[in-house]
C-alpha cells in the first residue's frame, strides 16, 4: 500500500507552517502589551485591547499556540523517522490539528472578551480546558501508539522527552482546571486558599518545565545531532538527566509562592529541589553543545546550528538563574519584579523560540522535499536580529527588576519607605522602552523567518519521504 | 499536620533526592557488553543518529553533589521534613517578628520623642512633619493620592472639607481607629441605596433637589418633590440645610464638593445604590507614636 510506505508528513508541514504563523501572532500581542506598559494610555477605553486582557491571550499565545505547534509538529515528526514508522493513525493525527487550531482560535476570542478562569497560563474557561483535555488525550494515543509499533528496537532519547512532556501536561492540566462551572464562560476552581494556589503553581511551573523544557528537550535532542552530523555526546548523561530533571520538576513549585501564606515546609522543600534542579537541567545543555565537539568550526558557516547551539545557551543561563531566584533571599528581592519577567523571557526567546525555530529551519525543507531553505542569508540576519532582540529585552528586564527590588526595600532615617510605588514604576520606562525595542526586533525576525518559508514552500510541491527498510538485526 | 502526612512528605521528599543518587550510581557502572568509553553505543536512528558511551563529566557530577548535600543540610536545619521544625527552629513568622522588633527598637524612639507634643504644635514642626509626610506617602497615598488631594470615592485631606471632623481628637481618631470599622452602629454610618424606598421617580427628584442645594442648575419642579423626600428620609444624617453630619461621616451636601463624582449620573447612582467606604484602622499596625505624627502632618496640610 502506498500510503504505508511513507511517513505522514502532512499534520507535520500544517503544525510547522502554524508554528511560524502562531509565532507572529503571538509575539506581535507580546509587542503590545510590551508598549503598554511603555505608553500606558495607548489603548484606553478599548476593552478587549485592555493590558488585562491581552496579557493572558500573549502567554497562551507564545507557549500553546507557537510552542504547541512546534512540538506538535517535531514530535510528529521526530518519532515517525525514529520509531521508521508511518504515525498509527492519520485520522487522530489530524483531529489533534484541527483541534488544536479550535482551541487557539476560541483563546483568542474568548480571552480579549475577558472571560478568564484567573490562572496563570490556564485562563481558558471550563468548555475550552474540556476540548484540551480531549486533543490531548489523543496526541497522546498518536504519539505513544506509534512508539509501540515502532520497528526500531530502542526508543530513541528525544521520544523519552516528548512522551514525558505529553503525560505531564495531561496531569497537570487535568488536575488543575479541576471547575465547578457557573455558566458557559464562568467556573470557580475546585480548590481555594493556599491549596489553590500551590496546585496553581504546580501547574505553573511544570508547564514550564515539562512544556517549555522537557518538549523542547526531545527538539534538541533530535535536530542538534542532525544539523551537526555528529552523534549525542554521552547516552549516560541523557539517562541521568532525563529521570533527575522529570522526578525533581515535580517539586519546584512552591518557589513562586516563597513567603506567602504556604506553609514554611513547602516553601523549603519547593526551595531545595529547584536547586537539585540545576544539575539536571544543564545535563540537557552540556549533552547538546558537547554533540558539537569536533564540529565546531560547523558553526561558523551554519546558521540553523547557531540557533541551536545560542538557544542552548540561554537554556543554561535560565536554567542556572532560575535556582538562584529559587533560593528566599535572592527571591525576597527579585520575586514581583521584572526580574522574573525578564527570566522567563530569557528561557522563552532565548531558548523556546530560539530552538524552535532552529529546528523549523531544519525541518521545512525536508517536508517539502528541498534541498535547503530558500535564503541561508536571510537565516542568519534573523538570527542576529533575535539574537540582539532577546539580549536587549532580557538585560532590560534584569536591570529594572534589580532596581525595582533595591527601591522597594530602601529605607529613610526614620524607617518609612524611601521611593513610593510609582517612583519605581517612573525609573522603570526607559528598560521598558529597551524590552520593547527588543520584542520589536524579535518579532521582525519572525517576519524574516515567514518571507523566508513561503519562498521555500511556493510553487514546487510537498514530499512524504518514504520509510527505509527496517535493518535485520 | 497528622504524622502520617507528615511521614508521607518526609519519605517522598528523601526518597526523590537519594533516588537521583541511586541514578548517578546505577547510570555510572560499567555493564557487560557495552561499547568502549569514547565510541558510539551501537544502536542507531533514523540513518545517522547515534550516541556516544561518554561518561558524565566530572564537574557536573560535582555539581549534582553539592546540590544534594546543600538539600540534606537544608532540611536539616529549616522546616520541610513534614512536622520536623528544623534544627534552627525559623519559621517566616519568627523572622518577620525578629525584623518588627529590631525595626521598632532602631526607629520607635525617632517617632516617641513627639508623643507629648500637642498636635497643633506638631504641626508647625518641620522635622516631624517631614516624618509625618514620608509616612504617608507609604500607607496613605495609595488611596488619598501622593498630592492628599483624594480620587473618587476617597476624601481630599487638604481642603478643610470634613467627612469625621477636622479636629485632631477627630482626625487622631479617623487614623487609629479607622471610619466605618468597629462604629457601634456600622449599618447606621452607611448611606443606604434609596430606590427601594424612593423608587426610580423619588430618586431623580432628590437628585434634582441634592443639585440645587449645592448651587447648580436643577429642575425646579423636580426639586421641590425632592425637598419633600429629602426632608423625610436624607435631613436626619445629611441634616436639614445640607451641612451634614460629622458623628456619621455624612458628607455636606450644600457645597459643591463630591466625594463620589460631581455628574448628574454619578450622585444619581450613589442615592440609588447607596455607599459604604471604610477607612481601615492603623493603630495596630503603626503604633500610636507614628499615628501621632501622621496626624500632625494630616491636620498641618489644611491648618498651615
Amino acid at each position: 500500500m502506498e500510503s504505508q510506505a511513507t511517513y505522514n508528513y502532512k499534520v507535520v508541514r500544517q503544525f510547522a507552517v502554524m508554528t511560524v504563523i502562531w509565532g507572529i501572532v503571538g509575539m506581535l500581542v507580546g509587542v503590545i502589551v510590551a508598549a503598554q506598559l511603555a505608553f500606558p494610555t495607548l489603548t484606553d477605553g478599548i476593552s478587549f485591547l485592555s493590558y488585562g486582557r491581552l496579557r493572558p491571550l500573549h502567554t497562551n499565545a507564545v507557549i500553546f499556540a507557537f510552542g504547541g505547534s512546534a512540538l506538535f509538529a517535531t514530535s510528529y515528526y521526530v518519532v515517525q523517522r525514529t520509531c521508521q514508522v508511518r504515525l498509527i493513525s492519520d485520522k487522530l493525527a489530524a483531529f489533534t490539528f484541527w483541534g488544536w487550531t479550535v482551541i487557539i482560535l476560541l483563546a483568542a476570542v474568548t480571552l480579549p472578551l475577558g472571560l478568564t478562569s484567573g490562572k496563570e497560563y490556564a485562563e481558558l474557561e471550563w468548555p475550552i480546558d474540556l476540548l484540551i483535555a480531549v486533543v490531548w488525550v489523543t496526541y497522546a494515543v498518536v504519539f505513544f501508539g506509534t512508539i509501540i509499533i515502532r520497528k526500531t528496537p530502542h526508543i530513541y532519547v528525544a521520544n523519552w522527552f516528548y512522551g514525558a512532556f505529553i503525560i505531564v501536561v495531561a496531569l497537570l492540566h487535568i488536575v488543575n482546571s479541576a471547575f465547578v462551572p457557573v455558566t458557559l464562560g464562568k467556573s470557580y476552581s475546585f480548590y481555594s486558599g493556599a491549596t489553590d494556589a500551590m496546585i496553581q503553581w504546580w501547574y505553573g511551573h511544570n508547564a514550564v518545565g515539562f512544556f517549555l523544557t522537557a518538549g523542547f528537550l526531545g527538539i534538541m535532542y533530535y535536530f542538534v545531532p542532525k544539523q551537526a552530523e555528529r552523534p549525542v555526546f554521552s547516552y549516560r548523561l541523557s539517562v541521568v538527566h532525563f529521570w533527575a530533571l522529570v522526578s525533581t520538576y515535580m517539586w519546584a513549585g512552591p518557589h513562586h509562592l516563597h513567603y506567602t501564606a504556604l506553609p514554611n515546609w513547602t516553601q523549603s522543600v519547593g526551595m531545595v529541589f529547584s536547586l537539585i534542579l540545576l544539575a539536571p537541567s544543564w545535563g540537557g545543555m552540556i549533552n547538546g553543545i558537547m554533540t558539537l565537539s569536533g564540529a565546531w568550526h560547523k558553526l561558523r558557516t551554519d546558521p540553523i546550528l547557531k540557533f541551536l547551539i545560542v538557544s542552548l545557551s540561554f537554556y543554561g543561563m535560565s536554567t542556572f538563574e532560575g535556582p538562584m531566584m529559587s533560593i528566599k533571599t535572592v527571591n525576597a528581592l527579585s520575586h514581583y519584579t521584572d526580574w522574573t519577567v525578564g527570566h522567563v523571557h530569557s528561557g522563552a526567546l532565548g531558548w523556546v523560540a530560539m530552538v524552535s525555530i532552529g529546528a523549523l529551519y531544519h525541518l521545512i525543507p525536508k517536508l517539502y522535499g528541498r534541498e535547503g531553505m530558500f535564503s541561508k542569508g536571510l537565516i542568519e540576519l534573523h538570527f542576529w536580529i533575535a539574537t540582539i532582540g532577546t539580549v536587549l529585552y532580557i538585560a532590560a528586564m534584569w536591570i529594572a527588576g534589580v532596581m525595582q527590588g533595591l527601591m522597594w526595600r530602601a529605607v529613610n532615617a526614620d524607617g518609612t519607605l524611601t521611593y513610593s510605588f510609582i517612583e519605581s514604576v517612573e525609573r522603570t520606562y526607559p528598560f521598558y522602552y529597551i524590552r520593547l525595542l527588543g520584542g520589536i526586533l524579535f518579532l521582525g525576525g519572525m517576519f524574516i523567518m515567514l518571507y523566508n518559508v513561503l519562498k521555500t514552500i511556493a510553487d514546487k510541491g510537498e514530499a512524504d519521504d518514504a520509510i527505509p527498510q527496517v535493518a535485520a538485526h | 499536620m497528622s504524622s502520617f502526612w507528615s511521614n508521607w512528605i518526609t519519605v517522598i521528599t528523601v526518597g526523590n533526592i537519594l533516588a537521583c543518587v541511586w541514578l548517578i550510581w546505577w547510570t555510572m557502572r560499567k555493564r557487560d557488553g557495552e561499547s568502549a568509553e569514547g565510541d558510539v553505543t551501537g544502536h542507531a536512528w533514523d540513518g545517522d543518529l547515534q550516541e556516544y558511551n561518554n561518561p558524565l563529566p566530572r564537574w557536573w557530577l560535582w555539581m549534582f553533589y553539592i546540590t544534594i548535600v546543600f538539600a540534606f543540610g537544608y532540611l536539616y536545619l529549616y522546616p520541610g521534613l513534614g512536622n520536623y521544625g528544623g534544627a534552627l527552629g525559623w519559621t517566616a513568622q519568627n523572622q518577620h517578628a525578629a525584623e518588627m522588633s529590631k525595626a521598632d527598637e532602631k526607629y520607635g524612639p525617632i517617632y516617641a520623642q513627639y508623643r507629648d507634643v500637642s498636635v497643633e504644635e506638631l504641626a508647625k514642626n518641620t522635622d516631624a512633619n517631614a516624618m509625618g509626610k514620608r509616612l504617608y506617602l507609604t500607607y496613605c497615598m495609595q488611596c488619598h493620592g501622593s498630592d492628599a488631594r483624594g480620587s473618587k470615592g476617597y476624601p481630599n485631606l487638604a481642603d478643610n472639607d470634613w467627612l469625621w471632623g477636622g479636629s485632631p481628637d477627630m482626625i487622631h481618631a479617623s487614623i487609629a481607629q479607622g471610619r466605618r470599622q468597629k462604629a457601634p452602629m456600622p449599618a447606621a454610618q452607611a448611606m443606604p441605596p434609596w430606590t427601594p424606598v424612593l423608587g426610580e421617580e423619588g430618586v431623580d427628584q432628590v437628585v434634582e433637589y441634592v443639585l440645587e442645594l449645592s448651587g447648580r442648575k436643577a429642575d425646579a419642579d423636580m426639586a421641590s418633590k425632592g425637598k419633600e423626600l429629602y426632608m423625610t428620609n436624607c435631613s436626619a444624617c445629611h441634616m436639614p440645610d445640607g451641612a451634614g453630619f460629622h458623628a456619621l461621616g455624612a458628607p455636606r451636601l450644600n457645597d459643591n464638593i463630591w466625594l463620589f463624582g460631581k455628574s448628574k449620573s454619578q450622585i444619581r447612582d450613589v442615592i440609588a445604590n447607596g455607599r459604604n467606604q471604610v477607612m481601615p484602622a492603623w493603630k495596630e499596625m503603626l503604633g500610636d507614636d507614628k499615628v501621632h505624627v501622621l496626624t500632625a502632618y494630616v491636620y498641618s496640610l489644611s491648618n498651615n
